[in-house]
């Protein structure tokens, strides 16, 4: 596609056509190019022949898991009930997607609408991540049929699960309702792109509250295991303000890759607007995560000190728990903090990939190298591997799909708003006022 | 000045004192300390008296009507099997299992039976999200099969690694675990199977209560014998089966980094923010939103009146 953007063929990006009409839906679907142009870019797309060959594996896999039982395609183990789907899908993906709620705060509450360029990239980030983390969890179920159980058919209010299951349901429906104005917006749904609009405070309010507590949870869920996780992971007190507090430069870092990786490879989708504002926006960011991360390795720090557990710190697990603080905790401050101080996008860039590596990290090492750490290490199952790949590499394909189509990476120009369009006082706004006539 | 009568008084107390009692016990678990139903029964297991005959294994098998095992309970070669470095464990094929360990305390083997330990507040339970647990008034650890998802949350928290998953089904995987005889035998009153079986007597079947004094008689009487120490009197609470040892726990295979208290009682400190989140978060977010963008003419939500510039 940016071969296609370079020889000068516009994607879709308005309600209507140069000529005045409408786009219809199919058009929309092939993003405004002819079906010839469309299937030969996509044919083109190198990343899209991965894609395909993870899809022919993987997919018979998951197909293979629901016919025969999850003992066929894990260990069935009873001393590691959750692998790397849990590990790996829930507890991993879900501090990624804090994005959401973080930028939803930082635009719609604090009324910081110099970040709007990127929010609902954010916003769509921690959607799909969070509706990832339950097709994850689907797998991993014994009895995914089941899920609405605990919502529905059977109360637990007092495990932490509950709180779990019932938050990230709610959450997600917020977040279905934030990212469908973009889709209100695309499909030309103007009513329902206002009705969203209307509640949006209320939307967001409802995300900060969810997530503080669903993304505490996840950490809350593990104090349920304190002979099992070892102690320098386990802390009674503070589990959940670590899991909470690291979700915030995992959240921010994440939209920093994310942002990363499209202006490297789908540069011909970002408007102006976004390519202008993402050097400033990436360093804005970055001071947010730096924040975070401080915060999050003095906590870490005051629990070691809490339960006085600096003895361990003679053991292997000592060193492995040094590697990750100073390696996947320091390292990516230190990193953000010069690229912050000298303005240098790319690094600031760098320390966001370290600080999301660190975030799978902790969350590995608590789900699964650590925990158990009496008895042996768990080694997944070679088809768990693979199916933990084939539904991230859908999640990666359903990413792009939607940010190929819905306005997440560019503005949505519509004649009607045109008119009456005002930009927030940025300096693009020059730029923005030359290319309305252009358009309406 | 307004003046409150006796009676508004009166009436007014009256009304908040019908309100509190009428608001429903929310997470009760969550709250105060729970040490057993006073009528609990439990099971008193004595270590030095074990020989390791596999008795205990096969009644189980035979009551629960477990499938046959792969080699029979007369085969003592089960005893050196090691999975991963690890001695056997409870699966969803044999709910009580009997290993043997060779310790530094002691010249003779010592063997331990494991089972469902039955807690006074089980881990299992309370992390269980559509409460498919009950601990019944008679002592036992019971499971609901019907409600069961399957996210095996039982099996994270259990820190006796008890609970098993049938993993091979594929309509039906459900969680497997000692239950206490309970619908065959406990709740007639009937010791469970495996009491019942031992050879040995080293198992006796009682009120958890009474049981406690007998095995602090017994170390009482026989200090040189017994290590002083009952394992399941306090850990995580106290549990239903206990045990009483010649040598130290540790060396035969108990963890004994376990906290006295319920589990549960580390997660409480989570458990009591979430109202206060609920209902702080709402008033302090939206305040902070009025604060920073009073006067700011792009604020979004308190006006309608510019819904067509959003997303600029």
């Amino acid at each position: 596609m940016n071969k296609l953007a370079s020889y000068g063929v516009k994607p879709h990006d308005s309600a209507l056509k140069e000529d005045g009409k409408k786009w219809s839906l199919m058009e929309k679907l092939l993003l405004g190019l002819t079906l010839d142009q469309y299937l030969s870019q996509l044919i083109r797309n190198k990343f899209n022949w991965v894609l395909a060959i993870i899809f022919a594996i993987g997919i018979p896999l998951i197909i293979y898991r629901f016919f025969f039982g999850l003992a066929s395609v894990t260990h069935s183990s009873y001393d590691y009930p959750w692998g790397l789907f849990l590990g790996f899908g829930l507890f991993c993906m879900v501090p990624l997607s804090a994005s959401g709620f973080m930028l939803g705060t930082a635009v719609e509450i604090f009324g910081r609408h110099d970040f709007e360029p990127i929010e609902r990239l954010a916003l769509l980030n921690g959607l799909l991540g969070y509706f990832f983390a339950v097709v994850f969890l689907l797998v991993d179920l014994g009895q995914p049929w089941r899920l609405s159980y605990p919502m529905v058919y059977s109360f637990g209010p007092a495990a932490v699960l509950f709180l779990v299951g019932w938050h990230v349901a709610t959450y997600l429906s917020v977040q279905v309702a934030e990212v469908s104005a973009s889709f209100f917006e695309w499909i030309g749904f103007r009513r329902g792109y206002e009705f969203i609009r209307k509640g949006v405070i209320g939307l967001t309010v409802s995300g900060i509250i969810l997530s503080t507590l669903h993304q505490g949870a996840l950490g809350a869920l593990f104090v349920y295991a304190p002979g099992k996780v070892h102690p320098l992971w386990y802390s009674a007190e503070f589990q959940w303000i670590h899991f909470f507090v690291s979700s915030i430069p995992a959240g921010l870092c994440m939209v920093i890759s994310v942002s990363t990786i499209v202006i490297l490879t789908m540069k011909w989708r970002c408007d102006k607007r976004f390519v202008k504002n993402l050097d400033r926006l990436t360093i804005a960011l970055a001071k947010g995560a730096a924040m975070g991360l401080a915060t999050y390795l003095i906590i870490k720090l005051i629990a070691v000190a809490h339960d006085n557990e600096w003895a361990y710190f003679a053991t292997g697990w000592g060193t492995w728990w040094l590697v990750e603080i100073i390696g996947f905790v320091c390292m990516p401050l230190i990193i953000l903090a010069y690229g912050i101080r000298n303005k240098l996008v790319n690094v600031c860039r760098i320390g966001a990939f370290l600080t999301v590596a660190g975030i799978l990290l902790n969350r590995l090492n608590t789900a699964l190298i650590t925990f158990n750490w009496k008895l042996y290490q768990e080694i997944p199952h070679i088809f768990e591997v693979i199916i933990a790949i084939t539904i991230f590499a859908i999640y990666v394909g359903t990413y792009r799909f939607i940010l190929n189509r819905l306005p997440i990476l560019y503005q949505f120009k519509e004649q009607e708003v045109m008119a009456e369009a005002t930009v927030p006082a940025e300096e693009d706004l020059a730029a923005e006022q030359q290319h309305i006539p252009v358009n309406a | 000045m307004s003046k409150i009568s006796r009676r508004k008084f009166l009436a007014g107390s009256m009304a908040g004192g019908a309100a509190v009692m009428m608001s429903p016990a929310k997470k009760a678990l969550a709250s105060g300390s729970f040490d057993g139903f006073p009528d609990g029964m439990g099971v008193l297991v004595d270590l030095t008296r074990c020989v390791g005959c596999r008795t205990c294994e096969a009644a189980c098998n035979k009551e629960q009507k477990l499938p046959d095992p792969a080699l029979p309970f007369d085969d003592y070669s089960v005893f050196d099997e090691l999975h991963l470095g690890q001695k056997r464990r409870t699966t969803d094929k044999a709910y009580t299992v009997v290993n043997r360990y060779e310790t530094e305390s002691s010249t003779a083997p010592v063997y331990r039976k494991i089972q469902c330990n039955h807690c006074n507040e089980p881990t299992c339970l309370t992390s269980c999200f559509v409460n498919a647990y009950t601990k019944t008034p008679e002592g036992a650890v019971i499971y609901n099969p019907k409600v069961c998802v399957g996210c095996r949350n039982c099996m994270i928290a259990c820190p006796f690694h008890i609970p098993a998953y049938s993993y091979d089904s594929v309509l039906n995987p459900v969680i497997k675990k000692c239950v206490f005889c309970y619908d065959t035998r406990l709740k007639n009153g009937k010791p469970p199977a495996c009491v019942e079986s031992c050879p040995q007597q080293v198992m006796t079947f009682g009120k958890r209560k009474e049981l406690l004094k007998i095995a602090h008689e017994r170390i009482r009487k026989n200090p040189d014998k017994y290590v002083d120490q009952i394992y399941g009197e306090k850990e995580v609470g106290g549990t239903g089966w206990f045990y009483i040892s010649n040598v130290p726990f540790e060396e035969a295979g108990f963890d004994q980094d376990l906290p006295k208290e319920p589990i549960i009682n580390n997660v409480k400190g989570f458990l009591a923010i979430v109202p206060m989140v609920l209902t702080i978060w709402p008033a302090l977010f939206t305040g902070f939103h009025l604060l920073s963008t009073k006067g700011k003419s792009h604020s979004h939500g308190d006006e309608n009146g510019h819904d067509g510039q959003e997303g600029q």
